[in-house]
């Protein structure tokens, strides 16, 4: 695979490097003797970096894959191929101890805070958990004292220590998931659809507190969602996704302003735009039909199904992730990586 | 109530009525739930109309009050524990809420139908499509099964369902997200109506698919010339479709406005705050303007206006008078046609 920090600024070593990462769950076909029958590839090939303090995006539909990377880099699934590495050591083959070591240090926050949260234990309970895990990081005397503090932390009133889930909006409860995430002060936070399960109004709130706390606390997030606008505003980087394939990857301008991917500039010219004055003179491109089957992806590159530039190579050759070649030794934001034979700039986000 | 300028240019209402003045009328209507903790007031005096071919959108968090209200008109609120205190729901002049249970089913489905927001779990899963977009025509128009499935084949035809011959005695769960709501977007379109009601129609789908399924509404809004009361709380969605707009917080129409006005200058603290809480290209890294608090408790909304707790600009007026509905007029008197604000400091609002 390319070195993939080539193209970007961030110093020092990467904290997180991912590497043609595969995840295929078996299509099993009998009862008693299990024949596998084909693979669903929800993860096909997927490579990036994290630097320390930076919030990296992944965009994309449901059913690319997203939410798998996430289980495969928290280890609660296991990685078909490919490698993970956590401060240059390969954390997919790790197991016992060693596991839970690394997991320590890389946290997740879920999606729906209604259900991520066990309705009959205490707000002290769920965050004090971790505690009973790596009883080195809190000692038994001082966990209640800690509690607290993480719930000031996440602008929660401490004297809510002894309550249950059921108390609490769905802000506070995700909030209550945060604190969570941070008990262990880890150095990477995987948020999957942190905020997509809340209100408009409650959703800023979280947005801020998130930011608030990688100021603070020097986190490295990954962050998983679908909502353009929210992760273009927290992330320094951001990646797309379509059907187990990372499609493009840059920094938030290179991927907003100058998409060269075909799949990134339908997703970004299709994404309402809060503006009714936009409604006239706004391209759109709607893509027709749905995402493949991730069971049987297209042959060559998997958007050309749906892509209206496809042609013969794509069909017979999967484009790799790399700098165009048209753009390469080019100084332009629109020289980032972009998995497409037919790669150019094309200007769909209005101009404000 | 003053509409918008573009119904001037719209046709006259099909069918046979010679009722003049709007499609659907809501006046002043409550809904309040009895539950075992006290009374729930969902809604309290709604005002709102819609004309043939117009999008009327009805934008709220949940717990707003804004399904509610398309449940009442549609008549299918749970009673009890839903009560209807007051108000009368004019379709056409004729106030439903006093019609037999025997007529308003004739309206149901053959004048005004409802899109819902989770295709999935409103389609019959043992049942095949055909047969579910059928049973509109046998049970409204008497039909045979064989001439209802070939007018189940035609409307899955409409609504742009690839191959819809073959696909006519497929199951639900053998489509995807996009073509269910697709499905469902026929079977309110089966008989028809007047006005159709779609609560919350693209809120389950990806970007993408999003884009193609409202694209379709508008097309066969505009070809049917119906009636479009959009429920959503998606600012992007409602200013690439709606005509006018009508915020809900806590039960209430808090303000009322032609889609190009409201986003200009909104007249209300709330609506202010939602369209700032949108993230923006030029405040990327700073921090997110949040609406603060959350959405009240229906069982006790706040006295006065029930947004005071939240709102920057909250005075002793808003914590014991409750702002009415009143005409929002320019600096110097001029009308705005459509306007409306329930803000006793709508002025500075809007004007400041």
């Amino acid at each position: 695979m390319a070195d993939l920090s080539n193209n970007h600024e961030a110093p020092g070593e990467p904290i997180l490097q991912v590497r043609n990462l595969q995840k295929h769950f078996p299509l099993t076909q009998g009862i008693l003797f299990k024949k596998q029958v084909g693979a669903v590839k929800a993860v096909d090939g997927v490579s990036f970096d994290l630097y320390q303090g930076e919030t990296l995006g992944i965009v994309g539909e449901s059913g690319c894959g997203k939410s798998t990377v996430a289980k495969l880099l928290m280890n609660l699934e296991r990685a078909t191929a490919g490698e993970v590495f956590y401060k240059g050591q390969d954390i997919t083959k790790l197991s016992g101890r060693a596991l839970k070591a690394v997991r320590r240090n890389i946290q997740m926050v879920f999606q729906d805070p209604y259900t991520s949260l066990n309705p009959r234990m205490t707000v002290g309970d769920i965050i004090g958990e971790p505690f009973d895990i790596h009883p080195e990081v809190a000692p038994k005397g001082d966990r209640r004292r800690k509690v607290q503090e993480l719930l000031d932390v996440v602008g929660l009133n401490p004297e809510y220590i002894n309550r249950y889930p059921h108390q609490f909006s769905g802000g506070q409860r995700q909030r209550i998931g945060i604190a969570r995430g941070l008990a262990l002060n880890p150095e990477i936070i995987i948020c999957d659809e942190p905020v997509s399960a809340l209100d408009v109004s409650v959703q800023a709130q979280v947005i801020n507190l998130m930011g608030k706390l990688q100021d603070e606390f020097n986190l490295s997030y990954i962050f998983i969602a679908h909502d353009l606008s929210i992760v273009r505003h927290i992330s320094d980087r951001v990646g797309v996704m379509y059907l187990g394939k990372m499609a493009e990857i840059g920094t938030d301008e290179q991927i907003y302003e100058h998409p060269t991917h075909p799949y990134t500039q339908a997703l970004l010219s299709a994404v309402p735009v809060p503006d009714p004055e936009a409604r006239a003179h706004r391209e759109r491109i709607i893509l027709t039909g749905d995402v493949p089957s991730p069971a049987n992806p297209p042959s060559g590159c998997s958007f050309r199904t749906r892509c209206w530039k496809a042609q013969e190579k794509c069909s017979q050759e999967a484009p790799v992730l790399a700098v165009p070649q048209r753009f390469q030794g080019v100084d332009s934001p629109a020289a980032h990586f972009s998995a497409c034979h037919f790669a150019e700039e094309k200007q769909v986000v209005p101009v404000h | 109530m003053s509409i918008i300028d573009k119904t001037a240019a719209v046709p006259a209402p099909r069918g046979g009525s010679d009722h003049t003045g709007p499609l659907l009328e809501v006046k002043n209507l409550h809904v309040e739930f009895h539950t075992r903790d006290g009374v729930a007031k969902a809604v309290n005096g709604v005002n709102y109309s819609v004309d043939a071919g117009e999008t009327l959108a009805v934008l709220g968090e949940s717990g707003s009050g804004k399904s509610v209200t398309a449940q009442a008109i549609m008549g299918i609120l749970d009673m009890p524990p839903g009560k209807i205190p007051q108000g009368e729901i004019l379709f056409r002049g004729q106030d439903m809420l006093k019609m037999s249970e025997e007529e308003r089913r004739k309206i149901r489905g053959r004048k005004i139908a409802m899109i819902f927001q989770d295709a999935l779990s409103s389609l019959n899963p043992v049942l095949t499509v055909g047969y579910q977009l059928g049973e509109m025509f046998r049970v409204h128009h008497g039909m045979s099964k064989k001439d209802a499935t070939v007018k189940a084949v035609e409307l899955m035809d409409k609504v742009k369902i690839p191959a819809a011959k073959a696909r006519v005695s497929d199951y639900p769960h053998q489509f995807s997200g996009g073509m269910r709501q697709r499905i469902m977007i026929a079977m309110a379109l089966a008989l028809e109506p007047d006005l159709i009601i779609a609560d919350e129609p693209t809120t389950a789908l990806d970007v993408t698919v999003q884009a193609q399924v409202m694209d379709l509404l508008a097309e066969l809004q505009q070809e049917y010339n119906m009636g479009l009361i959009l429920i959503t709380h998606d600012l992007g969605v409602v200013a690439d479709v709606a005509d006018k707009i009508a915020v809900m917080y806590a039960g209430r129409i808090v303000e009322q406005a032609p889609v190009h006005e409201l986003y200009k200058r909104p007249a209300h603290p709330y609506t202010r705050g939602l369209l700032e809480s949108i993230p923006r290209l030029d405040q990327k890294g700073q921090e997110l303007y949040a609406i603060k608090g959350l959405p009240p408790n229906l069982l006790k909304v706040p006295t006065g206006c029930a947004f005071n707790p939240r709102c920057p600009k909250a005075d002793d007026i808003c914590r014991t008078e409750i702002p009415a509905l009143v005409p929002v007029t320019e600096q110097n008197g001029a009308d705005l046609p459509g306007r409306k604000s329930a803000c006793h400091f709508w002025k500075e609002t809007i004007h400041g």
